[in-house]
């Protein structure tokens, strides 16, 4: 798979908020929301982006749609640059690429039937009207679970695993390569997310979709992905296939972030996470490494300069001065 | 429980329901009800008071006030109804382009509805009717004026709103247009609360383009409207008092009757019974 030419390809992506405050002398904050992201998708590949609230994995993963129009950056899907597309050219785009949100009671439109909220997409690109759009609506439901018969229904009349179900299977309207799913599962009951995230899987398999999957369950991650980045205040931290990555983090965040996880391992049980300090503001972040503040292994270089993601080999790469000969040397 | 059956429960609601709906009645069939041409002069059977021939009297000129009324009725609904419709149309589609476009466009249109909501509506149709001239239409734009910035508002609120939420995001992630957005998916979650607001302004037009008619500023005589006919009673209110206090009545009860519907409306569309 590693051969195939990227789907999605994100090179230094950065979103930075600007806030004015107070009055009559206004105080400028730049909240540096994403710093610094580069992450490739490959077709059919499902990527894990974890991290804590607030690391801005979401800001990334809109940013990457231009759902929020990024401050800096390259986003290429197949090779087309998305964040100079516009008009048709964008709309194409944005139909190879969709999102499925955390909340499921607020991203259907509470006045829209079923029906017409599948129909939709079909005729704004021009995929098929009438009684043609509405036979592939009905397949559309079938496809995640539900009866024909919820066509004429109003999002009300569904539980929240219903209507996730539903927002699914809009996203797959307009048959996407590419599927950003923000917590897709979070806002659920447990036993509700076990059966999304079953049909999440049956759809990759089936449709070959590639997916963005932005979550802070690990286990999920696990279960789910074939590789993850770990993001820690607007940066990629450390990336690798899950598996190992998940097994022996290298980054000491990824390993404090692993550490915090719970296993359903009787041999690990009572074993306490060590967890120090919180996340910094994105507003005022630490000078160098953002993570050395908390770091159990920081080093004076830390402090001073911020380390790049450097490629260890085996598809995984770290962020972190202690995976670097010349820096460690140097100490 | 649908909003509309939560407002039938309401007996104040129904009252003022009824009480709207006698009025239009009125005014629809007036050319058929009416005893009299409401025109029509009869100097014989001037300032009589109410009696089996004329229910309610004549005026100065011997014309029938009941008939009167109920054409003057005619020329309340239309323009009220006319200029709250007007006011709908312009002032929601400014506020919900207002607020979804937001940024310093939305600060600079917002004041500007803030400077035409700092004049006393009465004063603002009066300027626009003395500019214009009194007539039906001119009448509509005026009362229309005073009534935009209310909605622009009205409409603004939610759409600050709803442009957060996750559906609208999916609209765009679809590759809908802004137009397709704002119509389709902000509109109708906005609407039912610009039509509650529409029958409580409906209330307020009916005052002012009476008070426009009495300060002599509405649809020029002989076209009875209630705010005129109360003026022209006010001449003999010590001989005939009915002619002033017939029409005034008849506002009281159409502005009443809209206020009512409106309120009943209102506390059904709550957000915070919906859920009851």
């Amino acid at each position: 798979m590693s051969n195939d030419a990227p789907l999605l390809q994100v090179t230094g992506l950065r979103k930075h908020f600007i806030m004015r405050q107070g009055f009559p002398t206004s105080r400028t904050t730049i909240i540096r929301a994403v710093e610094d992201v580069s992450l490739t998708i490959r077709p059919g590949e499902a990527v894990g982006l974890v991290g804590e609230s607030g690391c801005g994995k979401s800001t990334a993963a809109r940013a990457m749609l231009r759902l929020i129009e990024p401050t800096a950056g390259r986003v290429r899907f197949k090779g087309q640059d998305v964040l100079t597309a516009r008009g048709d050219a964008l709309k194409t785009i944005r139909r190879k690429m969709q999102m499925v949100f955390q909340d499921p009671y607020s991203s259907l439109n509470p006045r829209q039937t079923i029906g017409s909220a599948l129909m939709e997409p079909m005729r704004v690109h021009h995929i098929a009207t009438g009684a043609q759009a509405r036979a592939r609506a009905a397949a559309q439901l079938d496809e995640v679970g539900l009866p024909a018969n919820a066509l004429d229904r109003y999002p009300h009349e569904f539980s929240g695993g219903q209507r996730q179900r539903i927002g699914i299977a809009r996203a797959l309207t307009v048959e996407p390569e590419l599927i950003v799913a923000d917590e897709p599962v979070s806002a659920l009951d447990v036993s509700v997310q076990a059966q999304v995230l079953l049909l999440l899987r049956e759809l990759r398999t089936r449709r070959g979709l590639a997916f963005l999957f932005v979550s802070h369950d690990l286990s999920v991650v696990r279960w789910f992905c074939d590789r993850v980045a770990v993001m820690y205040l607007g940066r990629i931290v450390e990336e690798g296939p899950v598996a190992e990555v998940l097994r022996a983090p290298l980054h000491p965040y990824a390993n404090m972030l692993r550490e915090a996880s719970p296993e359903p391992d009787p041999a690990r049980r009572g074993k306490l996470p060590r967890i120090i300090g919180e996340i910094p503001s994105a507003a005022a972040p630490p000078t160098g490494c953002a993570f050395h503040p908390r770091c159990m292994g920081a080093m004076q270089a830390c402090a001073r300069v911020v380390p790049p993601l450097r490629p260890l080999g085996g598809g995984r790469a770290v962020a972190c001065h202690l995976y670097d000969p010349a820096v460690a040397a140097a100490n | 429980m649908g909003a509309l059956a939560r407002a039938r429960q309401n007996p104040t609601t129904t009252a003022g329901a009824v009480i709207t709906l006698l009025i239009v009645a009125a005014a629809v069939l007036a050319p058929f009800l009416a005893p009299y041409d409401p025109t029509e002069q009869d100097i014989m059977s001037r300032l009589q008071g109410p009696s089996a021939e004329f229910w309610l009297g004549t005026d100065q000129f011997g014309r029938d006030i009941l008939s009167r009324l109920m054409f003057g009725a005619q020329i309340s609904l239309t323009v009220s109804l006319g200029a709250i419709a007007c006011a709908i149309v312009i002032g929601g589609v400014i506020g919900m382009v207002s607020g979804y476009v937001g940024g310093r466009f939305d600060l600079i249109v917002m004041q500007m509805m803030d400077v035409l909501l700092s004049f006393p509506s009465l004063i603002l149709g009066l300027i626009v009717v003395a500019l214009l001239g009194p007539d039906l239409i001119n009448l509509v734009i005026a009362i229309a004026l005073t009534a935009i910035a209310p909605f622009a508002r009205i409409a603004r609120a939610p759409t600050l709103v709803l442009k957060e939420r996750a559906f609208v995001e999916a609209g765009h992630a679809l590759g809908y247009s802004h137009t397709r957005i704002l119509f389709r998916h902000i509109l109708p979650n906005i609407l039912s609360e610009l039509l509650v607001m529409g029958s409580l302004w409906m209330a307020t037009a009916v005052r002012t383009e009476a008070s426009l008619s009495f300060i002599g500023l509405g649809v020029k005589p002989p076209t009875p409207t209630w705010g005129g006919m109360t003026r022209d009673g006010f001449e003999n209110i010590l001989d005939a008092p009915w002619l002033a206090i017939f029409p005034g009545v008849a506002i009281l009860l159409l502005v009443l009757g809209l206020n009512m519907v409106g309120d009943g409306l209102r506390d059904a569309t709550d957000p915070k019974l919906r859920h009851e």
